[in-house]
C-alpha cells in the first residue's frame, strides 16, 4: 500500500493539471477524518480522468456513488438597532434572517485497485434543489457509477449530464417524486399510507 | 468502456427475427424477484437489460428515521444469507464515525462468525449454480447439509438462524461459551472433507466443464472499471481483497491466501468460491486457536442514544459477495443524517449485459448464477 497524498496535495495537483479547475477541500470533523474535494461542474470530468489515469494516484475504482440532500437553511442573527420610540431613542433588538439555499450533492468514493490506497472523496453540488439539479456524470469515466447514478437520479432527482441510460432504477417508470429527499411527503393515494393503525 | 449493442432493426440481417423475452420476475433461476429484458436473435443474446426494484422498501430512508442502533436489525435483511457480515459492515462504519474501539475477544468472535458466513454463502452459491445447470437438488442438498450445521451454531450463539442481529458498534451482543467454541471446532474438523467431496463430485464432471469454461467471460480491465468486487473480481485476475488491503478488524493476524483466476469465466468464478472456502477454514482454525478471554463490549459506548460528532465516514468490509460499504453522515444528533449502503450485488450486475452478449440464452442463467446476487441487497 502506497501512502496517499493529502487532500490539499491532490487539490494542488488537479488545479495544476486541469487549467481553470476550482477545487475546494471540505473538512470532516469526525474521527474518521475522511475529507473530500468539491469540484466545479465544468472541469469535473477532466479532473476525474486525471485522477483515474495519474501514474501515482491511479484511482481506477469508483466504489460508492450516492446523493445527499441538503435542505434550505436559515441562520438568524440578532442585531441591535437604535430606534426612536415615542420620541425617545431606544435600543431595539431585531432578528435578521439569512436564507442559505439548499442543494443536492453527488458523492463519489474512489479507491485504487492497482496501488491499493484510498479513499479519495469527490463531491459535486447542484445549484439548487428545484430547477437546476444537473451535475456532470462520471459514468463515462467509471462504469461502476452507472447504476448508482441512476439510483441517485431515481431517489434524489439529481440529473447526471452525459449518463448513457438515465432512467429510474428502483421505483417504477410512472413515479413522479424523489422519495429520499428530506422533505418528501408520500402521496395521499399511497395504498400504504391508508393502512389503519 | 465496452461496446454496447443498441437498438437493432427489428428484423435482423439474416433470416431470423429478433425475439424479445422477459426472463423473470418469477423465474426459478433469478434467485428472487429479478427480471431481464432479453432480445434474442435465434438463440444468441443481442441485448439484455436487468430490471429490479420489486423488493425495494427504501431501507436507507428507514434507517434515516431511527437511532444508530435501530439500523442493525435492518442490515440483517439486506443480504439475508449473510446477516453477520452485514452487521459488521455497518458497525465498522459507525465505529469510524464515532471513534469507537473494539475489544480483542469481540474482534475474534467477529472473524469466526464472518468466516462461517462466508463458508455457508459460498457452499450455497455453488449448490444453486449447479441447480441452474441442471444438477437438480443433489449438490444443493450437500451444501445445505453443511449450512444447517453453521446455522445451528448461529442459533445457539445469537438466538436466530438467519436474522442474527448479533454485532454492535463497540463489540458483539453476547459472549460465546467455551462449549460453543468446542462445537465450532468439531464442526470445523469435518469441513475439509466436505470441500474435498464437493469438489471431487464436480471437478471431474465433463458436462460442468463444457457448460462453464469460456462462458460469461469478464475481462480484467472492465471488471476494475465497472467496480466489480469480491470473488467475481478475483476470478478475473485482480488481486484485491479488502481483508488484505484494509486489514479491518484483526485480519492482519491471520495467514491466508487470496485465490486468483485467470480466465474470468463462470468456471473460474465457481472455483474461486471453492478455494475461498478452503481459506476460510484456515482463518477459522487460527482464530479458534488464538481467541483470548476478555470483555466483548467497549463499556464506554452508549448503544442507545449514540450521538456522534457532525461529520461523515465510510466503512467497508469484504463480504462474501464483494465490497460491502456503509456511508454515514452525522449532523450531531442521535439519528444518521445520511445512511447509504454500497450493495456489492447490485454493482456486480452492471456488467451482466456485457458478459451475456453473443451467448446462448441458456448461458444467461448460469452467468447470472455465478454473479451471486441476493435481491434483498440489490433492491434494498
Amino acid at each position: 500500500m502506497t501512502a496517499l497524498p493529502t487532500p490539499e496535495d491532490i487539490k494542488a495537483q488537479i488545479e495544476a493539471s486541469v487549467p481553470g479547475a476550482v477545487v475546494t477541500v471540505i473538512p470532516n470533523s469526525s474521527p474518521s477524518a475522511q475529507r473530500s474535494l468539491l469540484l466545479d461542474h465544468e472541469h469535473a470530468r477532466d479532473a476525474a480522468l486525471f485522477l483515474r489515469d495519474h501514474p501515482v494516484l491511479r484511482l481506477d475504482f469508483c466504489s460508492l456513488t450516492t446523493g445527499v440532500d441538503w435542505l434550505d437553511t436559515e441562520t438568524s442573527e440578532k442585531v441591535k438597532l437604535k430606534q426612536l420610540v415615542d420620541g425617545v431613542e431606544k435600543e431595539v433588538e431585531e432578528t435578521r434572517k439569512t436564507k442559505i439555499p439548499g442543494y443536492l450533492e453527488a458523492v463519489y468514493h474512489l479507491f485504487s485497485m492497482e496501488k491499493k490506497h484510498g479513499p479519495v472523496i469527490l463531491r459535486l453540488r447542484t445549484a439548487n434543489r428545484t430547477d437546476q439539479t444537473h451535475v456532470p456524470s462520471f459514468t463515462p469515466v467509471w462504469r461502476s457509477a452507472e447504476f448508482q447514478e441512476r439510483e441517485a437520479f431515481d431517489l434524489y432527482g439529481i440529473i447526471f449530464d452525459g449518463h448513457p441510460d438515465l432512467r429510474r432504477i428502483l421505483m417504477w417508470e410512472s413515479f413522479v417524486d424523489y422519495p429520499m429527499r428530506k422533505d418528501y411527503v408520500p402521496p395521499a393515494d399511497d395504498p400504504l399510507a391508508e393502512v389503519p393503525a | 468502456m465496452s461496446e454496447r449493442v443498441l437498438d437493432l432493426d427489428p428484423v435482423g440481417a439474416g433470416d431470423t427475427e429478433i425475439l424479445e423475452v422477459s426472463m423473470g420476475p418469477h423465474h426459478p433461476s433469478t434467485h428472487g424477484v429479478f427480471r431481464m429484458d432479453v432480445r434474442l436473435e435465434g438463440e444468441k443474446v443481442v441485448r439484455l437489460k436487468p430490471v429490479f426494484g420489486y423488493l425495494h422498501r427504501n431501507h436507507e430512508k428507514i434507517a434515516e428515521h431511527g437511532a444508530y442502533l435501530a439500523a442493525i436489525p435492518y442490515t440483517d435483511r439486506l443480504d439475508y444469507l449473510c446477516s453477520m457480515t452485514n452487521n459488521w459492515g455497518y458497525c465498522l462504519a459507525v465505529e469510524k464515525l464515532a471513534g469507537i474501539s473494539v475489544p480483542e475477544r469481540a474482534e475474534y468472535i467477529r472473524v469466526i462468525v464472518s468466516e462461517l458466513t462466508r463458508f455457508q454463502n459460498h457452499a450455497g452459491l455453488i449448490g444453486f449454480l449447479l441447480q441452474d445447470m441442471g444438477a437438480s437438488g443433489t449438490p444443493l442438498m450437500y451444501a445445505f447439509r453443511e449450512r444447517e450445521k453453521i446455522l445451528d451454531l448461529f442459533e445457539s450463539l445469537s438466538g436466530a438462524r438467519m436474522m442474527c442481529n448479533y454485532m454492535r458498534f463497540g463489540g458483539v451482543r453476547v459472549d460465546c461459551t467455551p462449549a460453543w467454541l468446542d462445537e465450532v471446532r468439531s464442526m470445523l474438523a469435518g469441513l475439509p472433507k466436505f470441500v474435498d467431496e464437493f469438489e471431487a463430485l464436480l471437478r471431474g464432471n465433463e458436462i460442468l466443464m463444457a457448460r462453464t469454461q469460456g462462458v460469461g467471460v469478464l475481462p480484467r480491465e472492465l471488471a476494475i472499471n465497472a467496480g466489480i468486487t469480491g470473488p467475481m473480481l478475483r476470478a478475473s485476475g485482480v488481486n484485491y481483497d479488502i481483508r488484505k488491503v484494509d486489514h479491518y478488524g484483526i485480519y492482519d493476524r491471520f495467514e491466508f491466501r487470496v485465490p486468483l483466476g485467470d480466465h474470468g469465466d463462470v468456471y473460474d468464478r465457481y472455483m474461486m468460491r471453492v478455494l475461498e472456502m478452503r481459506e476460510s477454514i484456515k482463518i477459522l482454525e487460527q482464530a479458534l486457536r488464538d481467541i483470548p478471554a476478555g470483555p466483548i463490549m467497549d463499556p464506554k459506548v452508549r448503544l442507545r442514544g449514540l450521538r456522534p460528532k457532525a461529520g461523515e465516514a465510510y466503512g467497508r468490509i469484504e463480504s462474501p459477495k464483494g465490497e460491502l460499504g456503509f456511508f454515514l453522515i452525522s449532523d450531531g444528533s442521535t439519528i444518521p443524517y445520511r445512511y447509504r449502503v454500497r450493495p456489492p450485488s447490485m454493482i456486480n450486475l452492471t456488467i451482466l449485459e456485457d458478459m451475456c452478449l453473443g451467448q446462448n440464452v441458456a448461458d444467461v442463467v448460469i452467468t447470472l448464477g455465478s454473479v451471486d446476487i441476493v435481491l434483498g441487497e440489490v433492491d434494498r
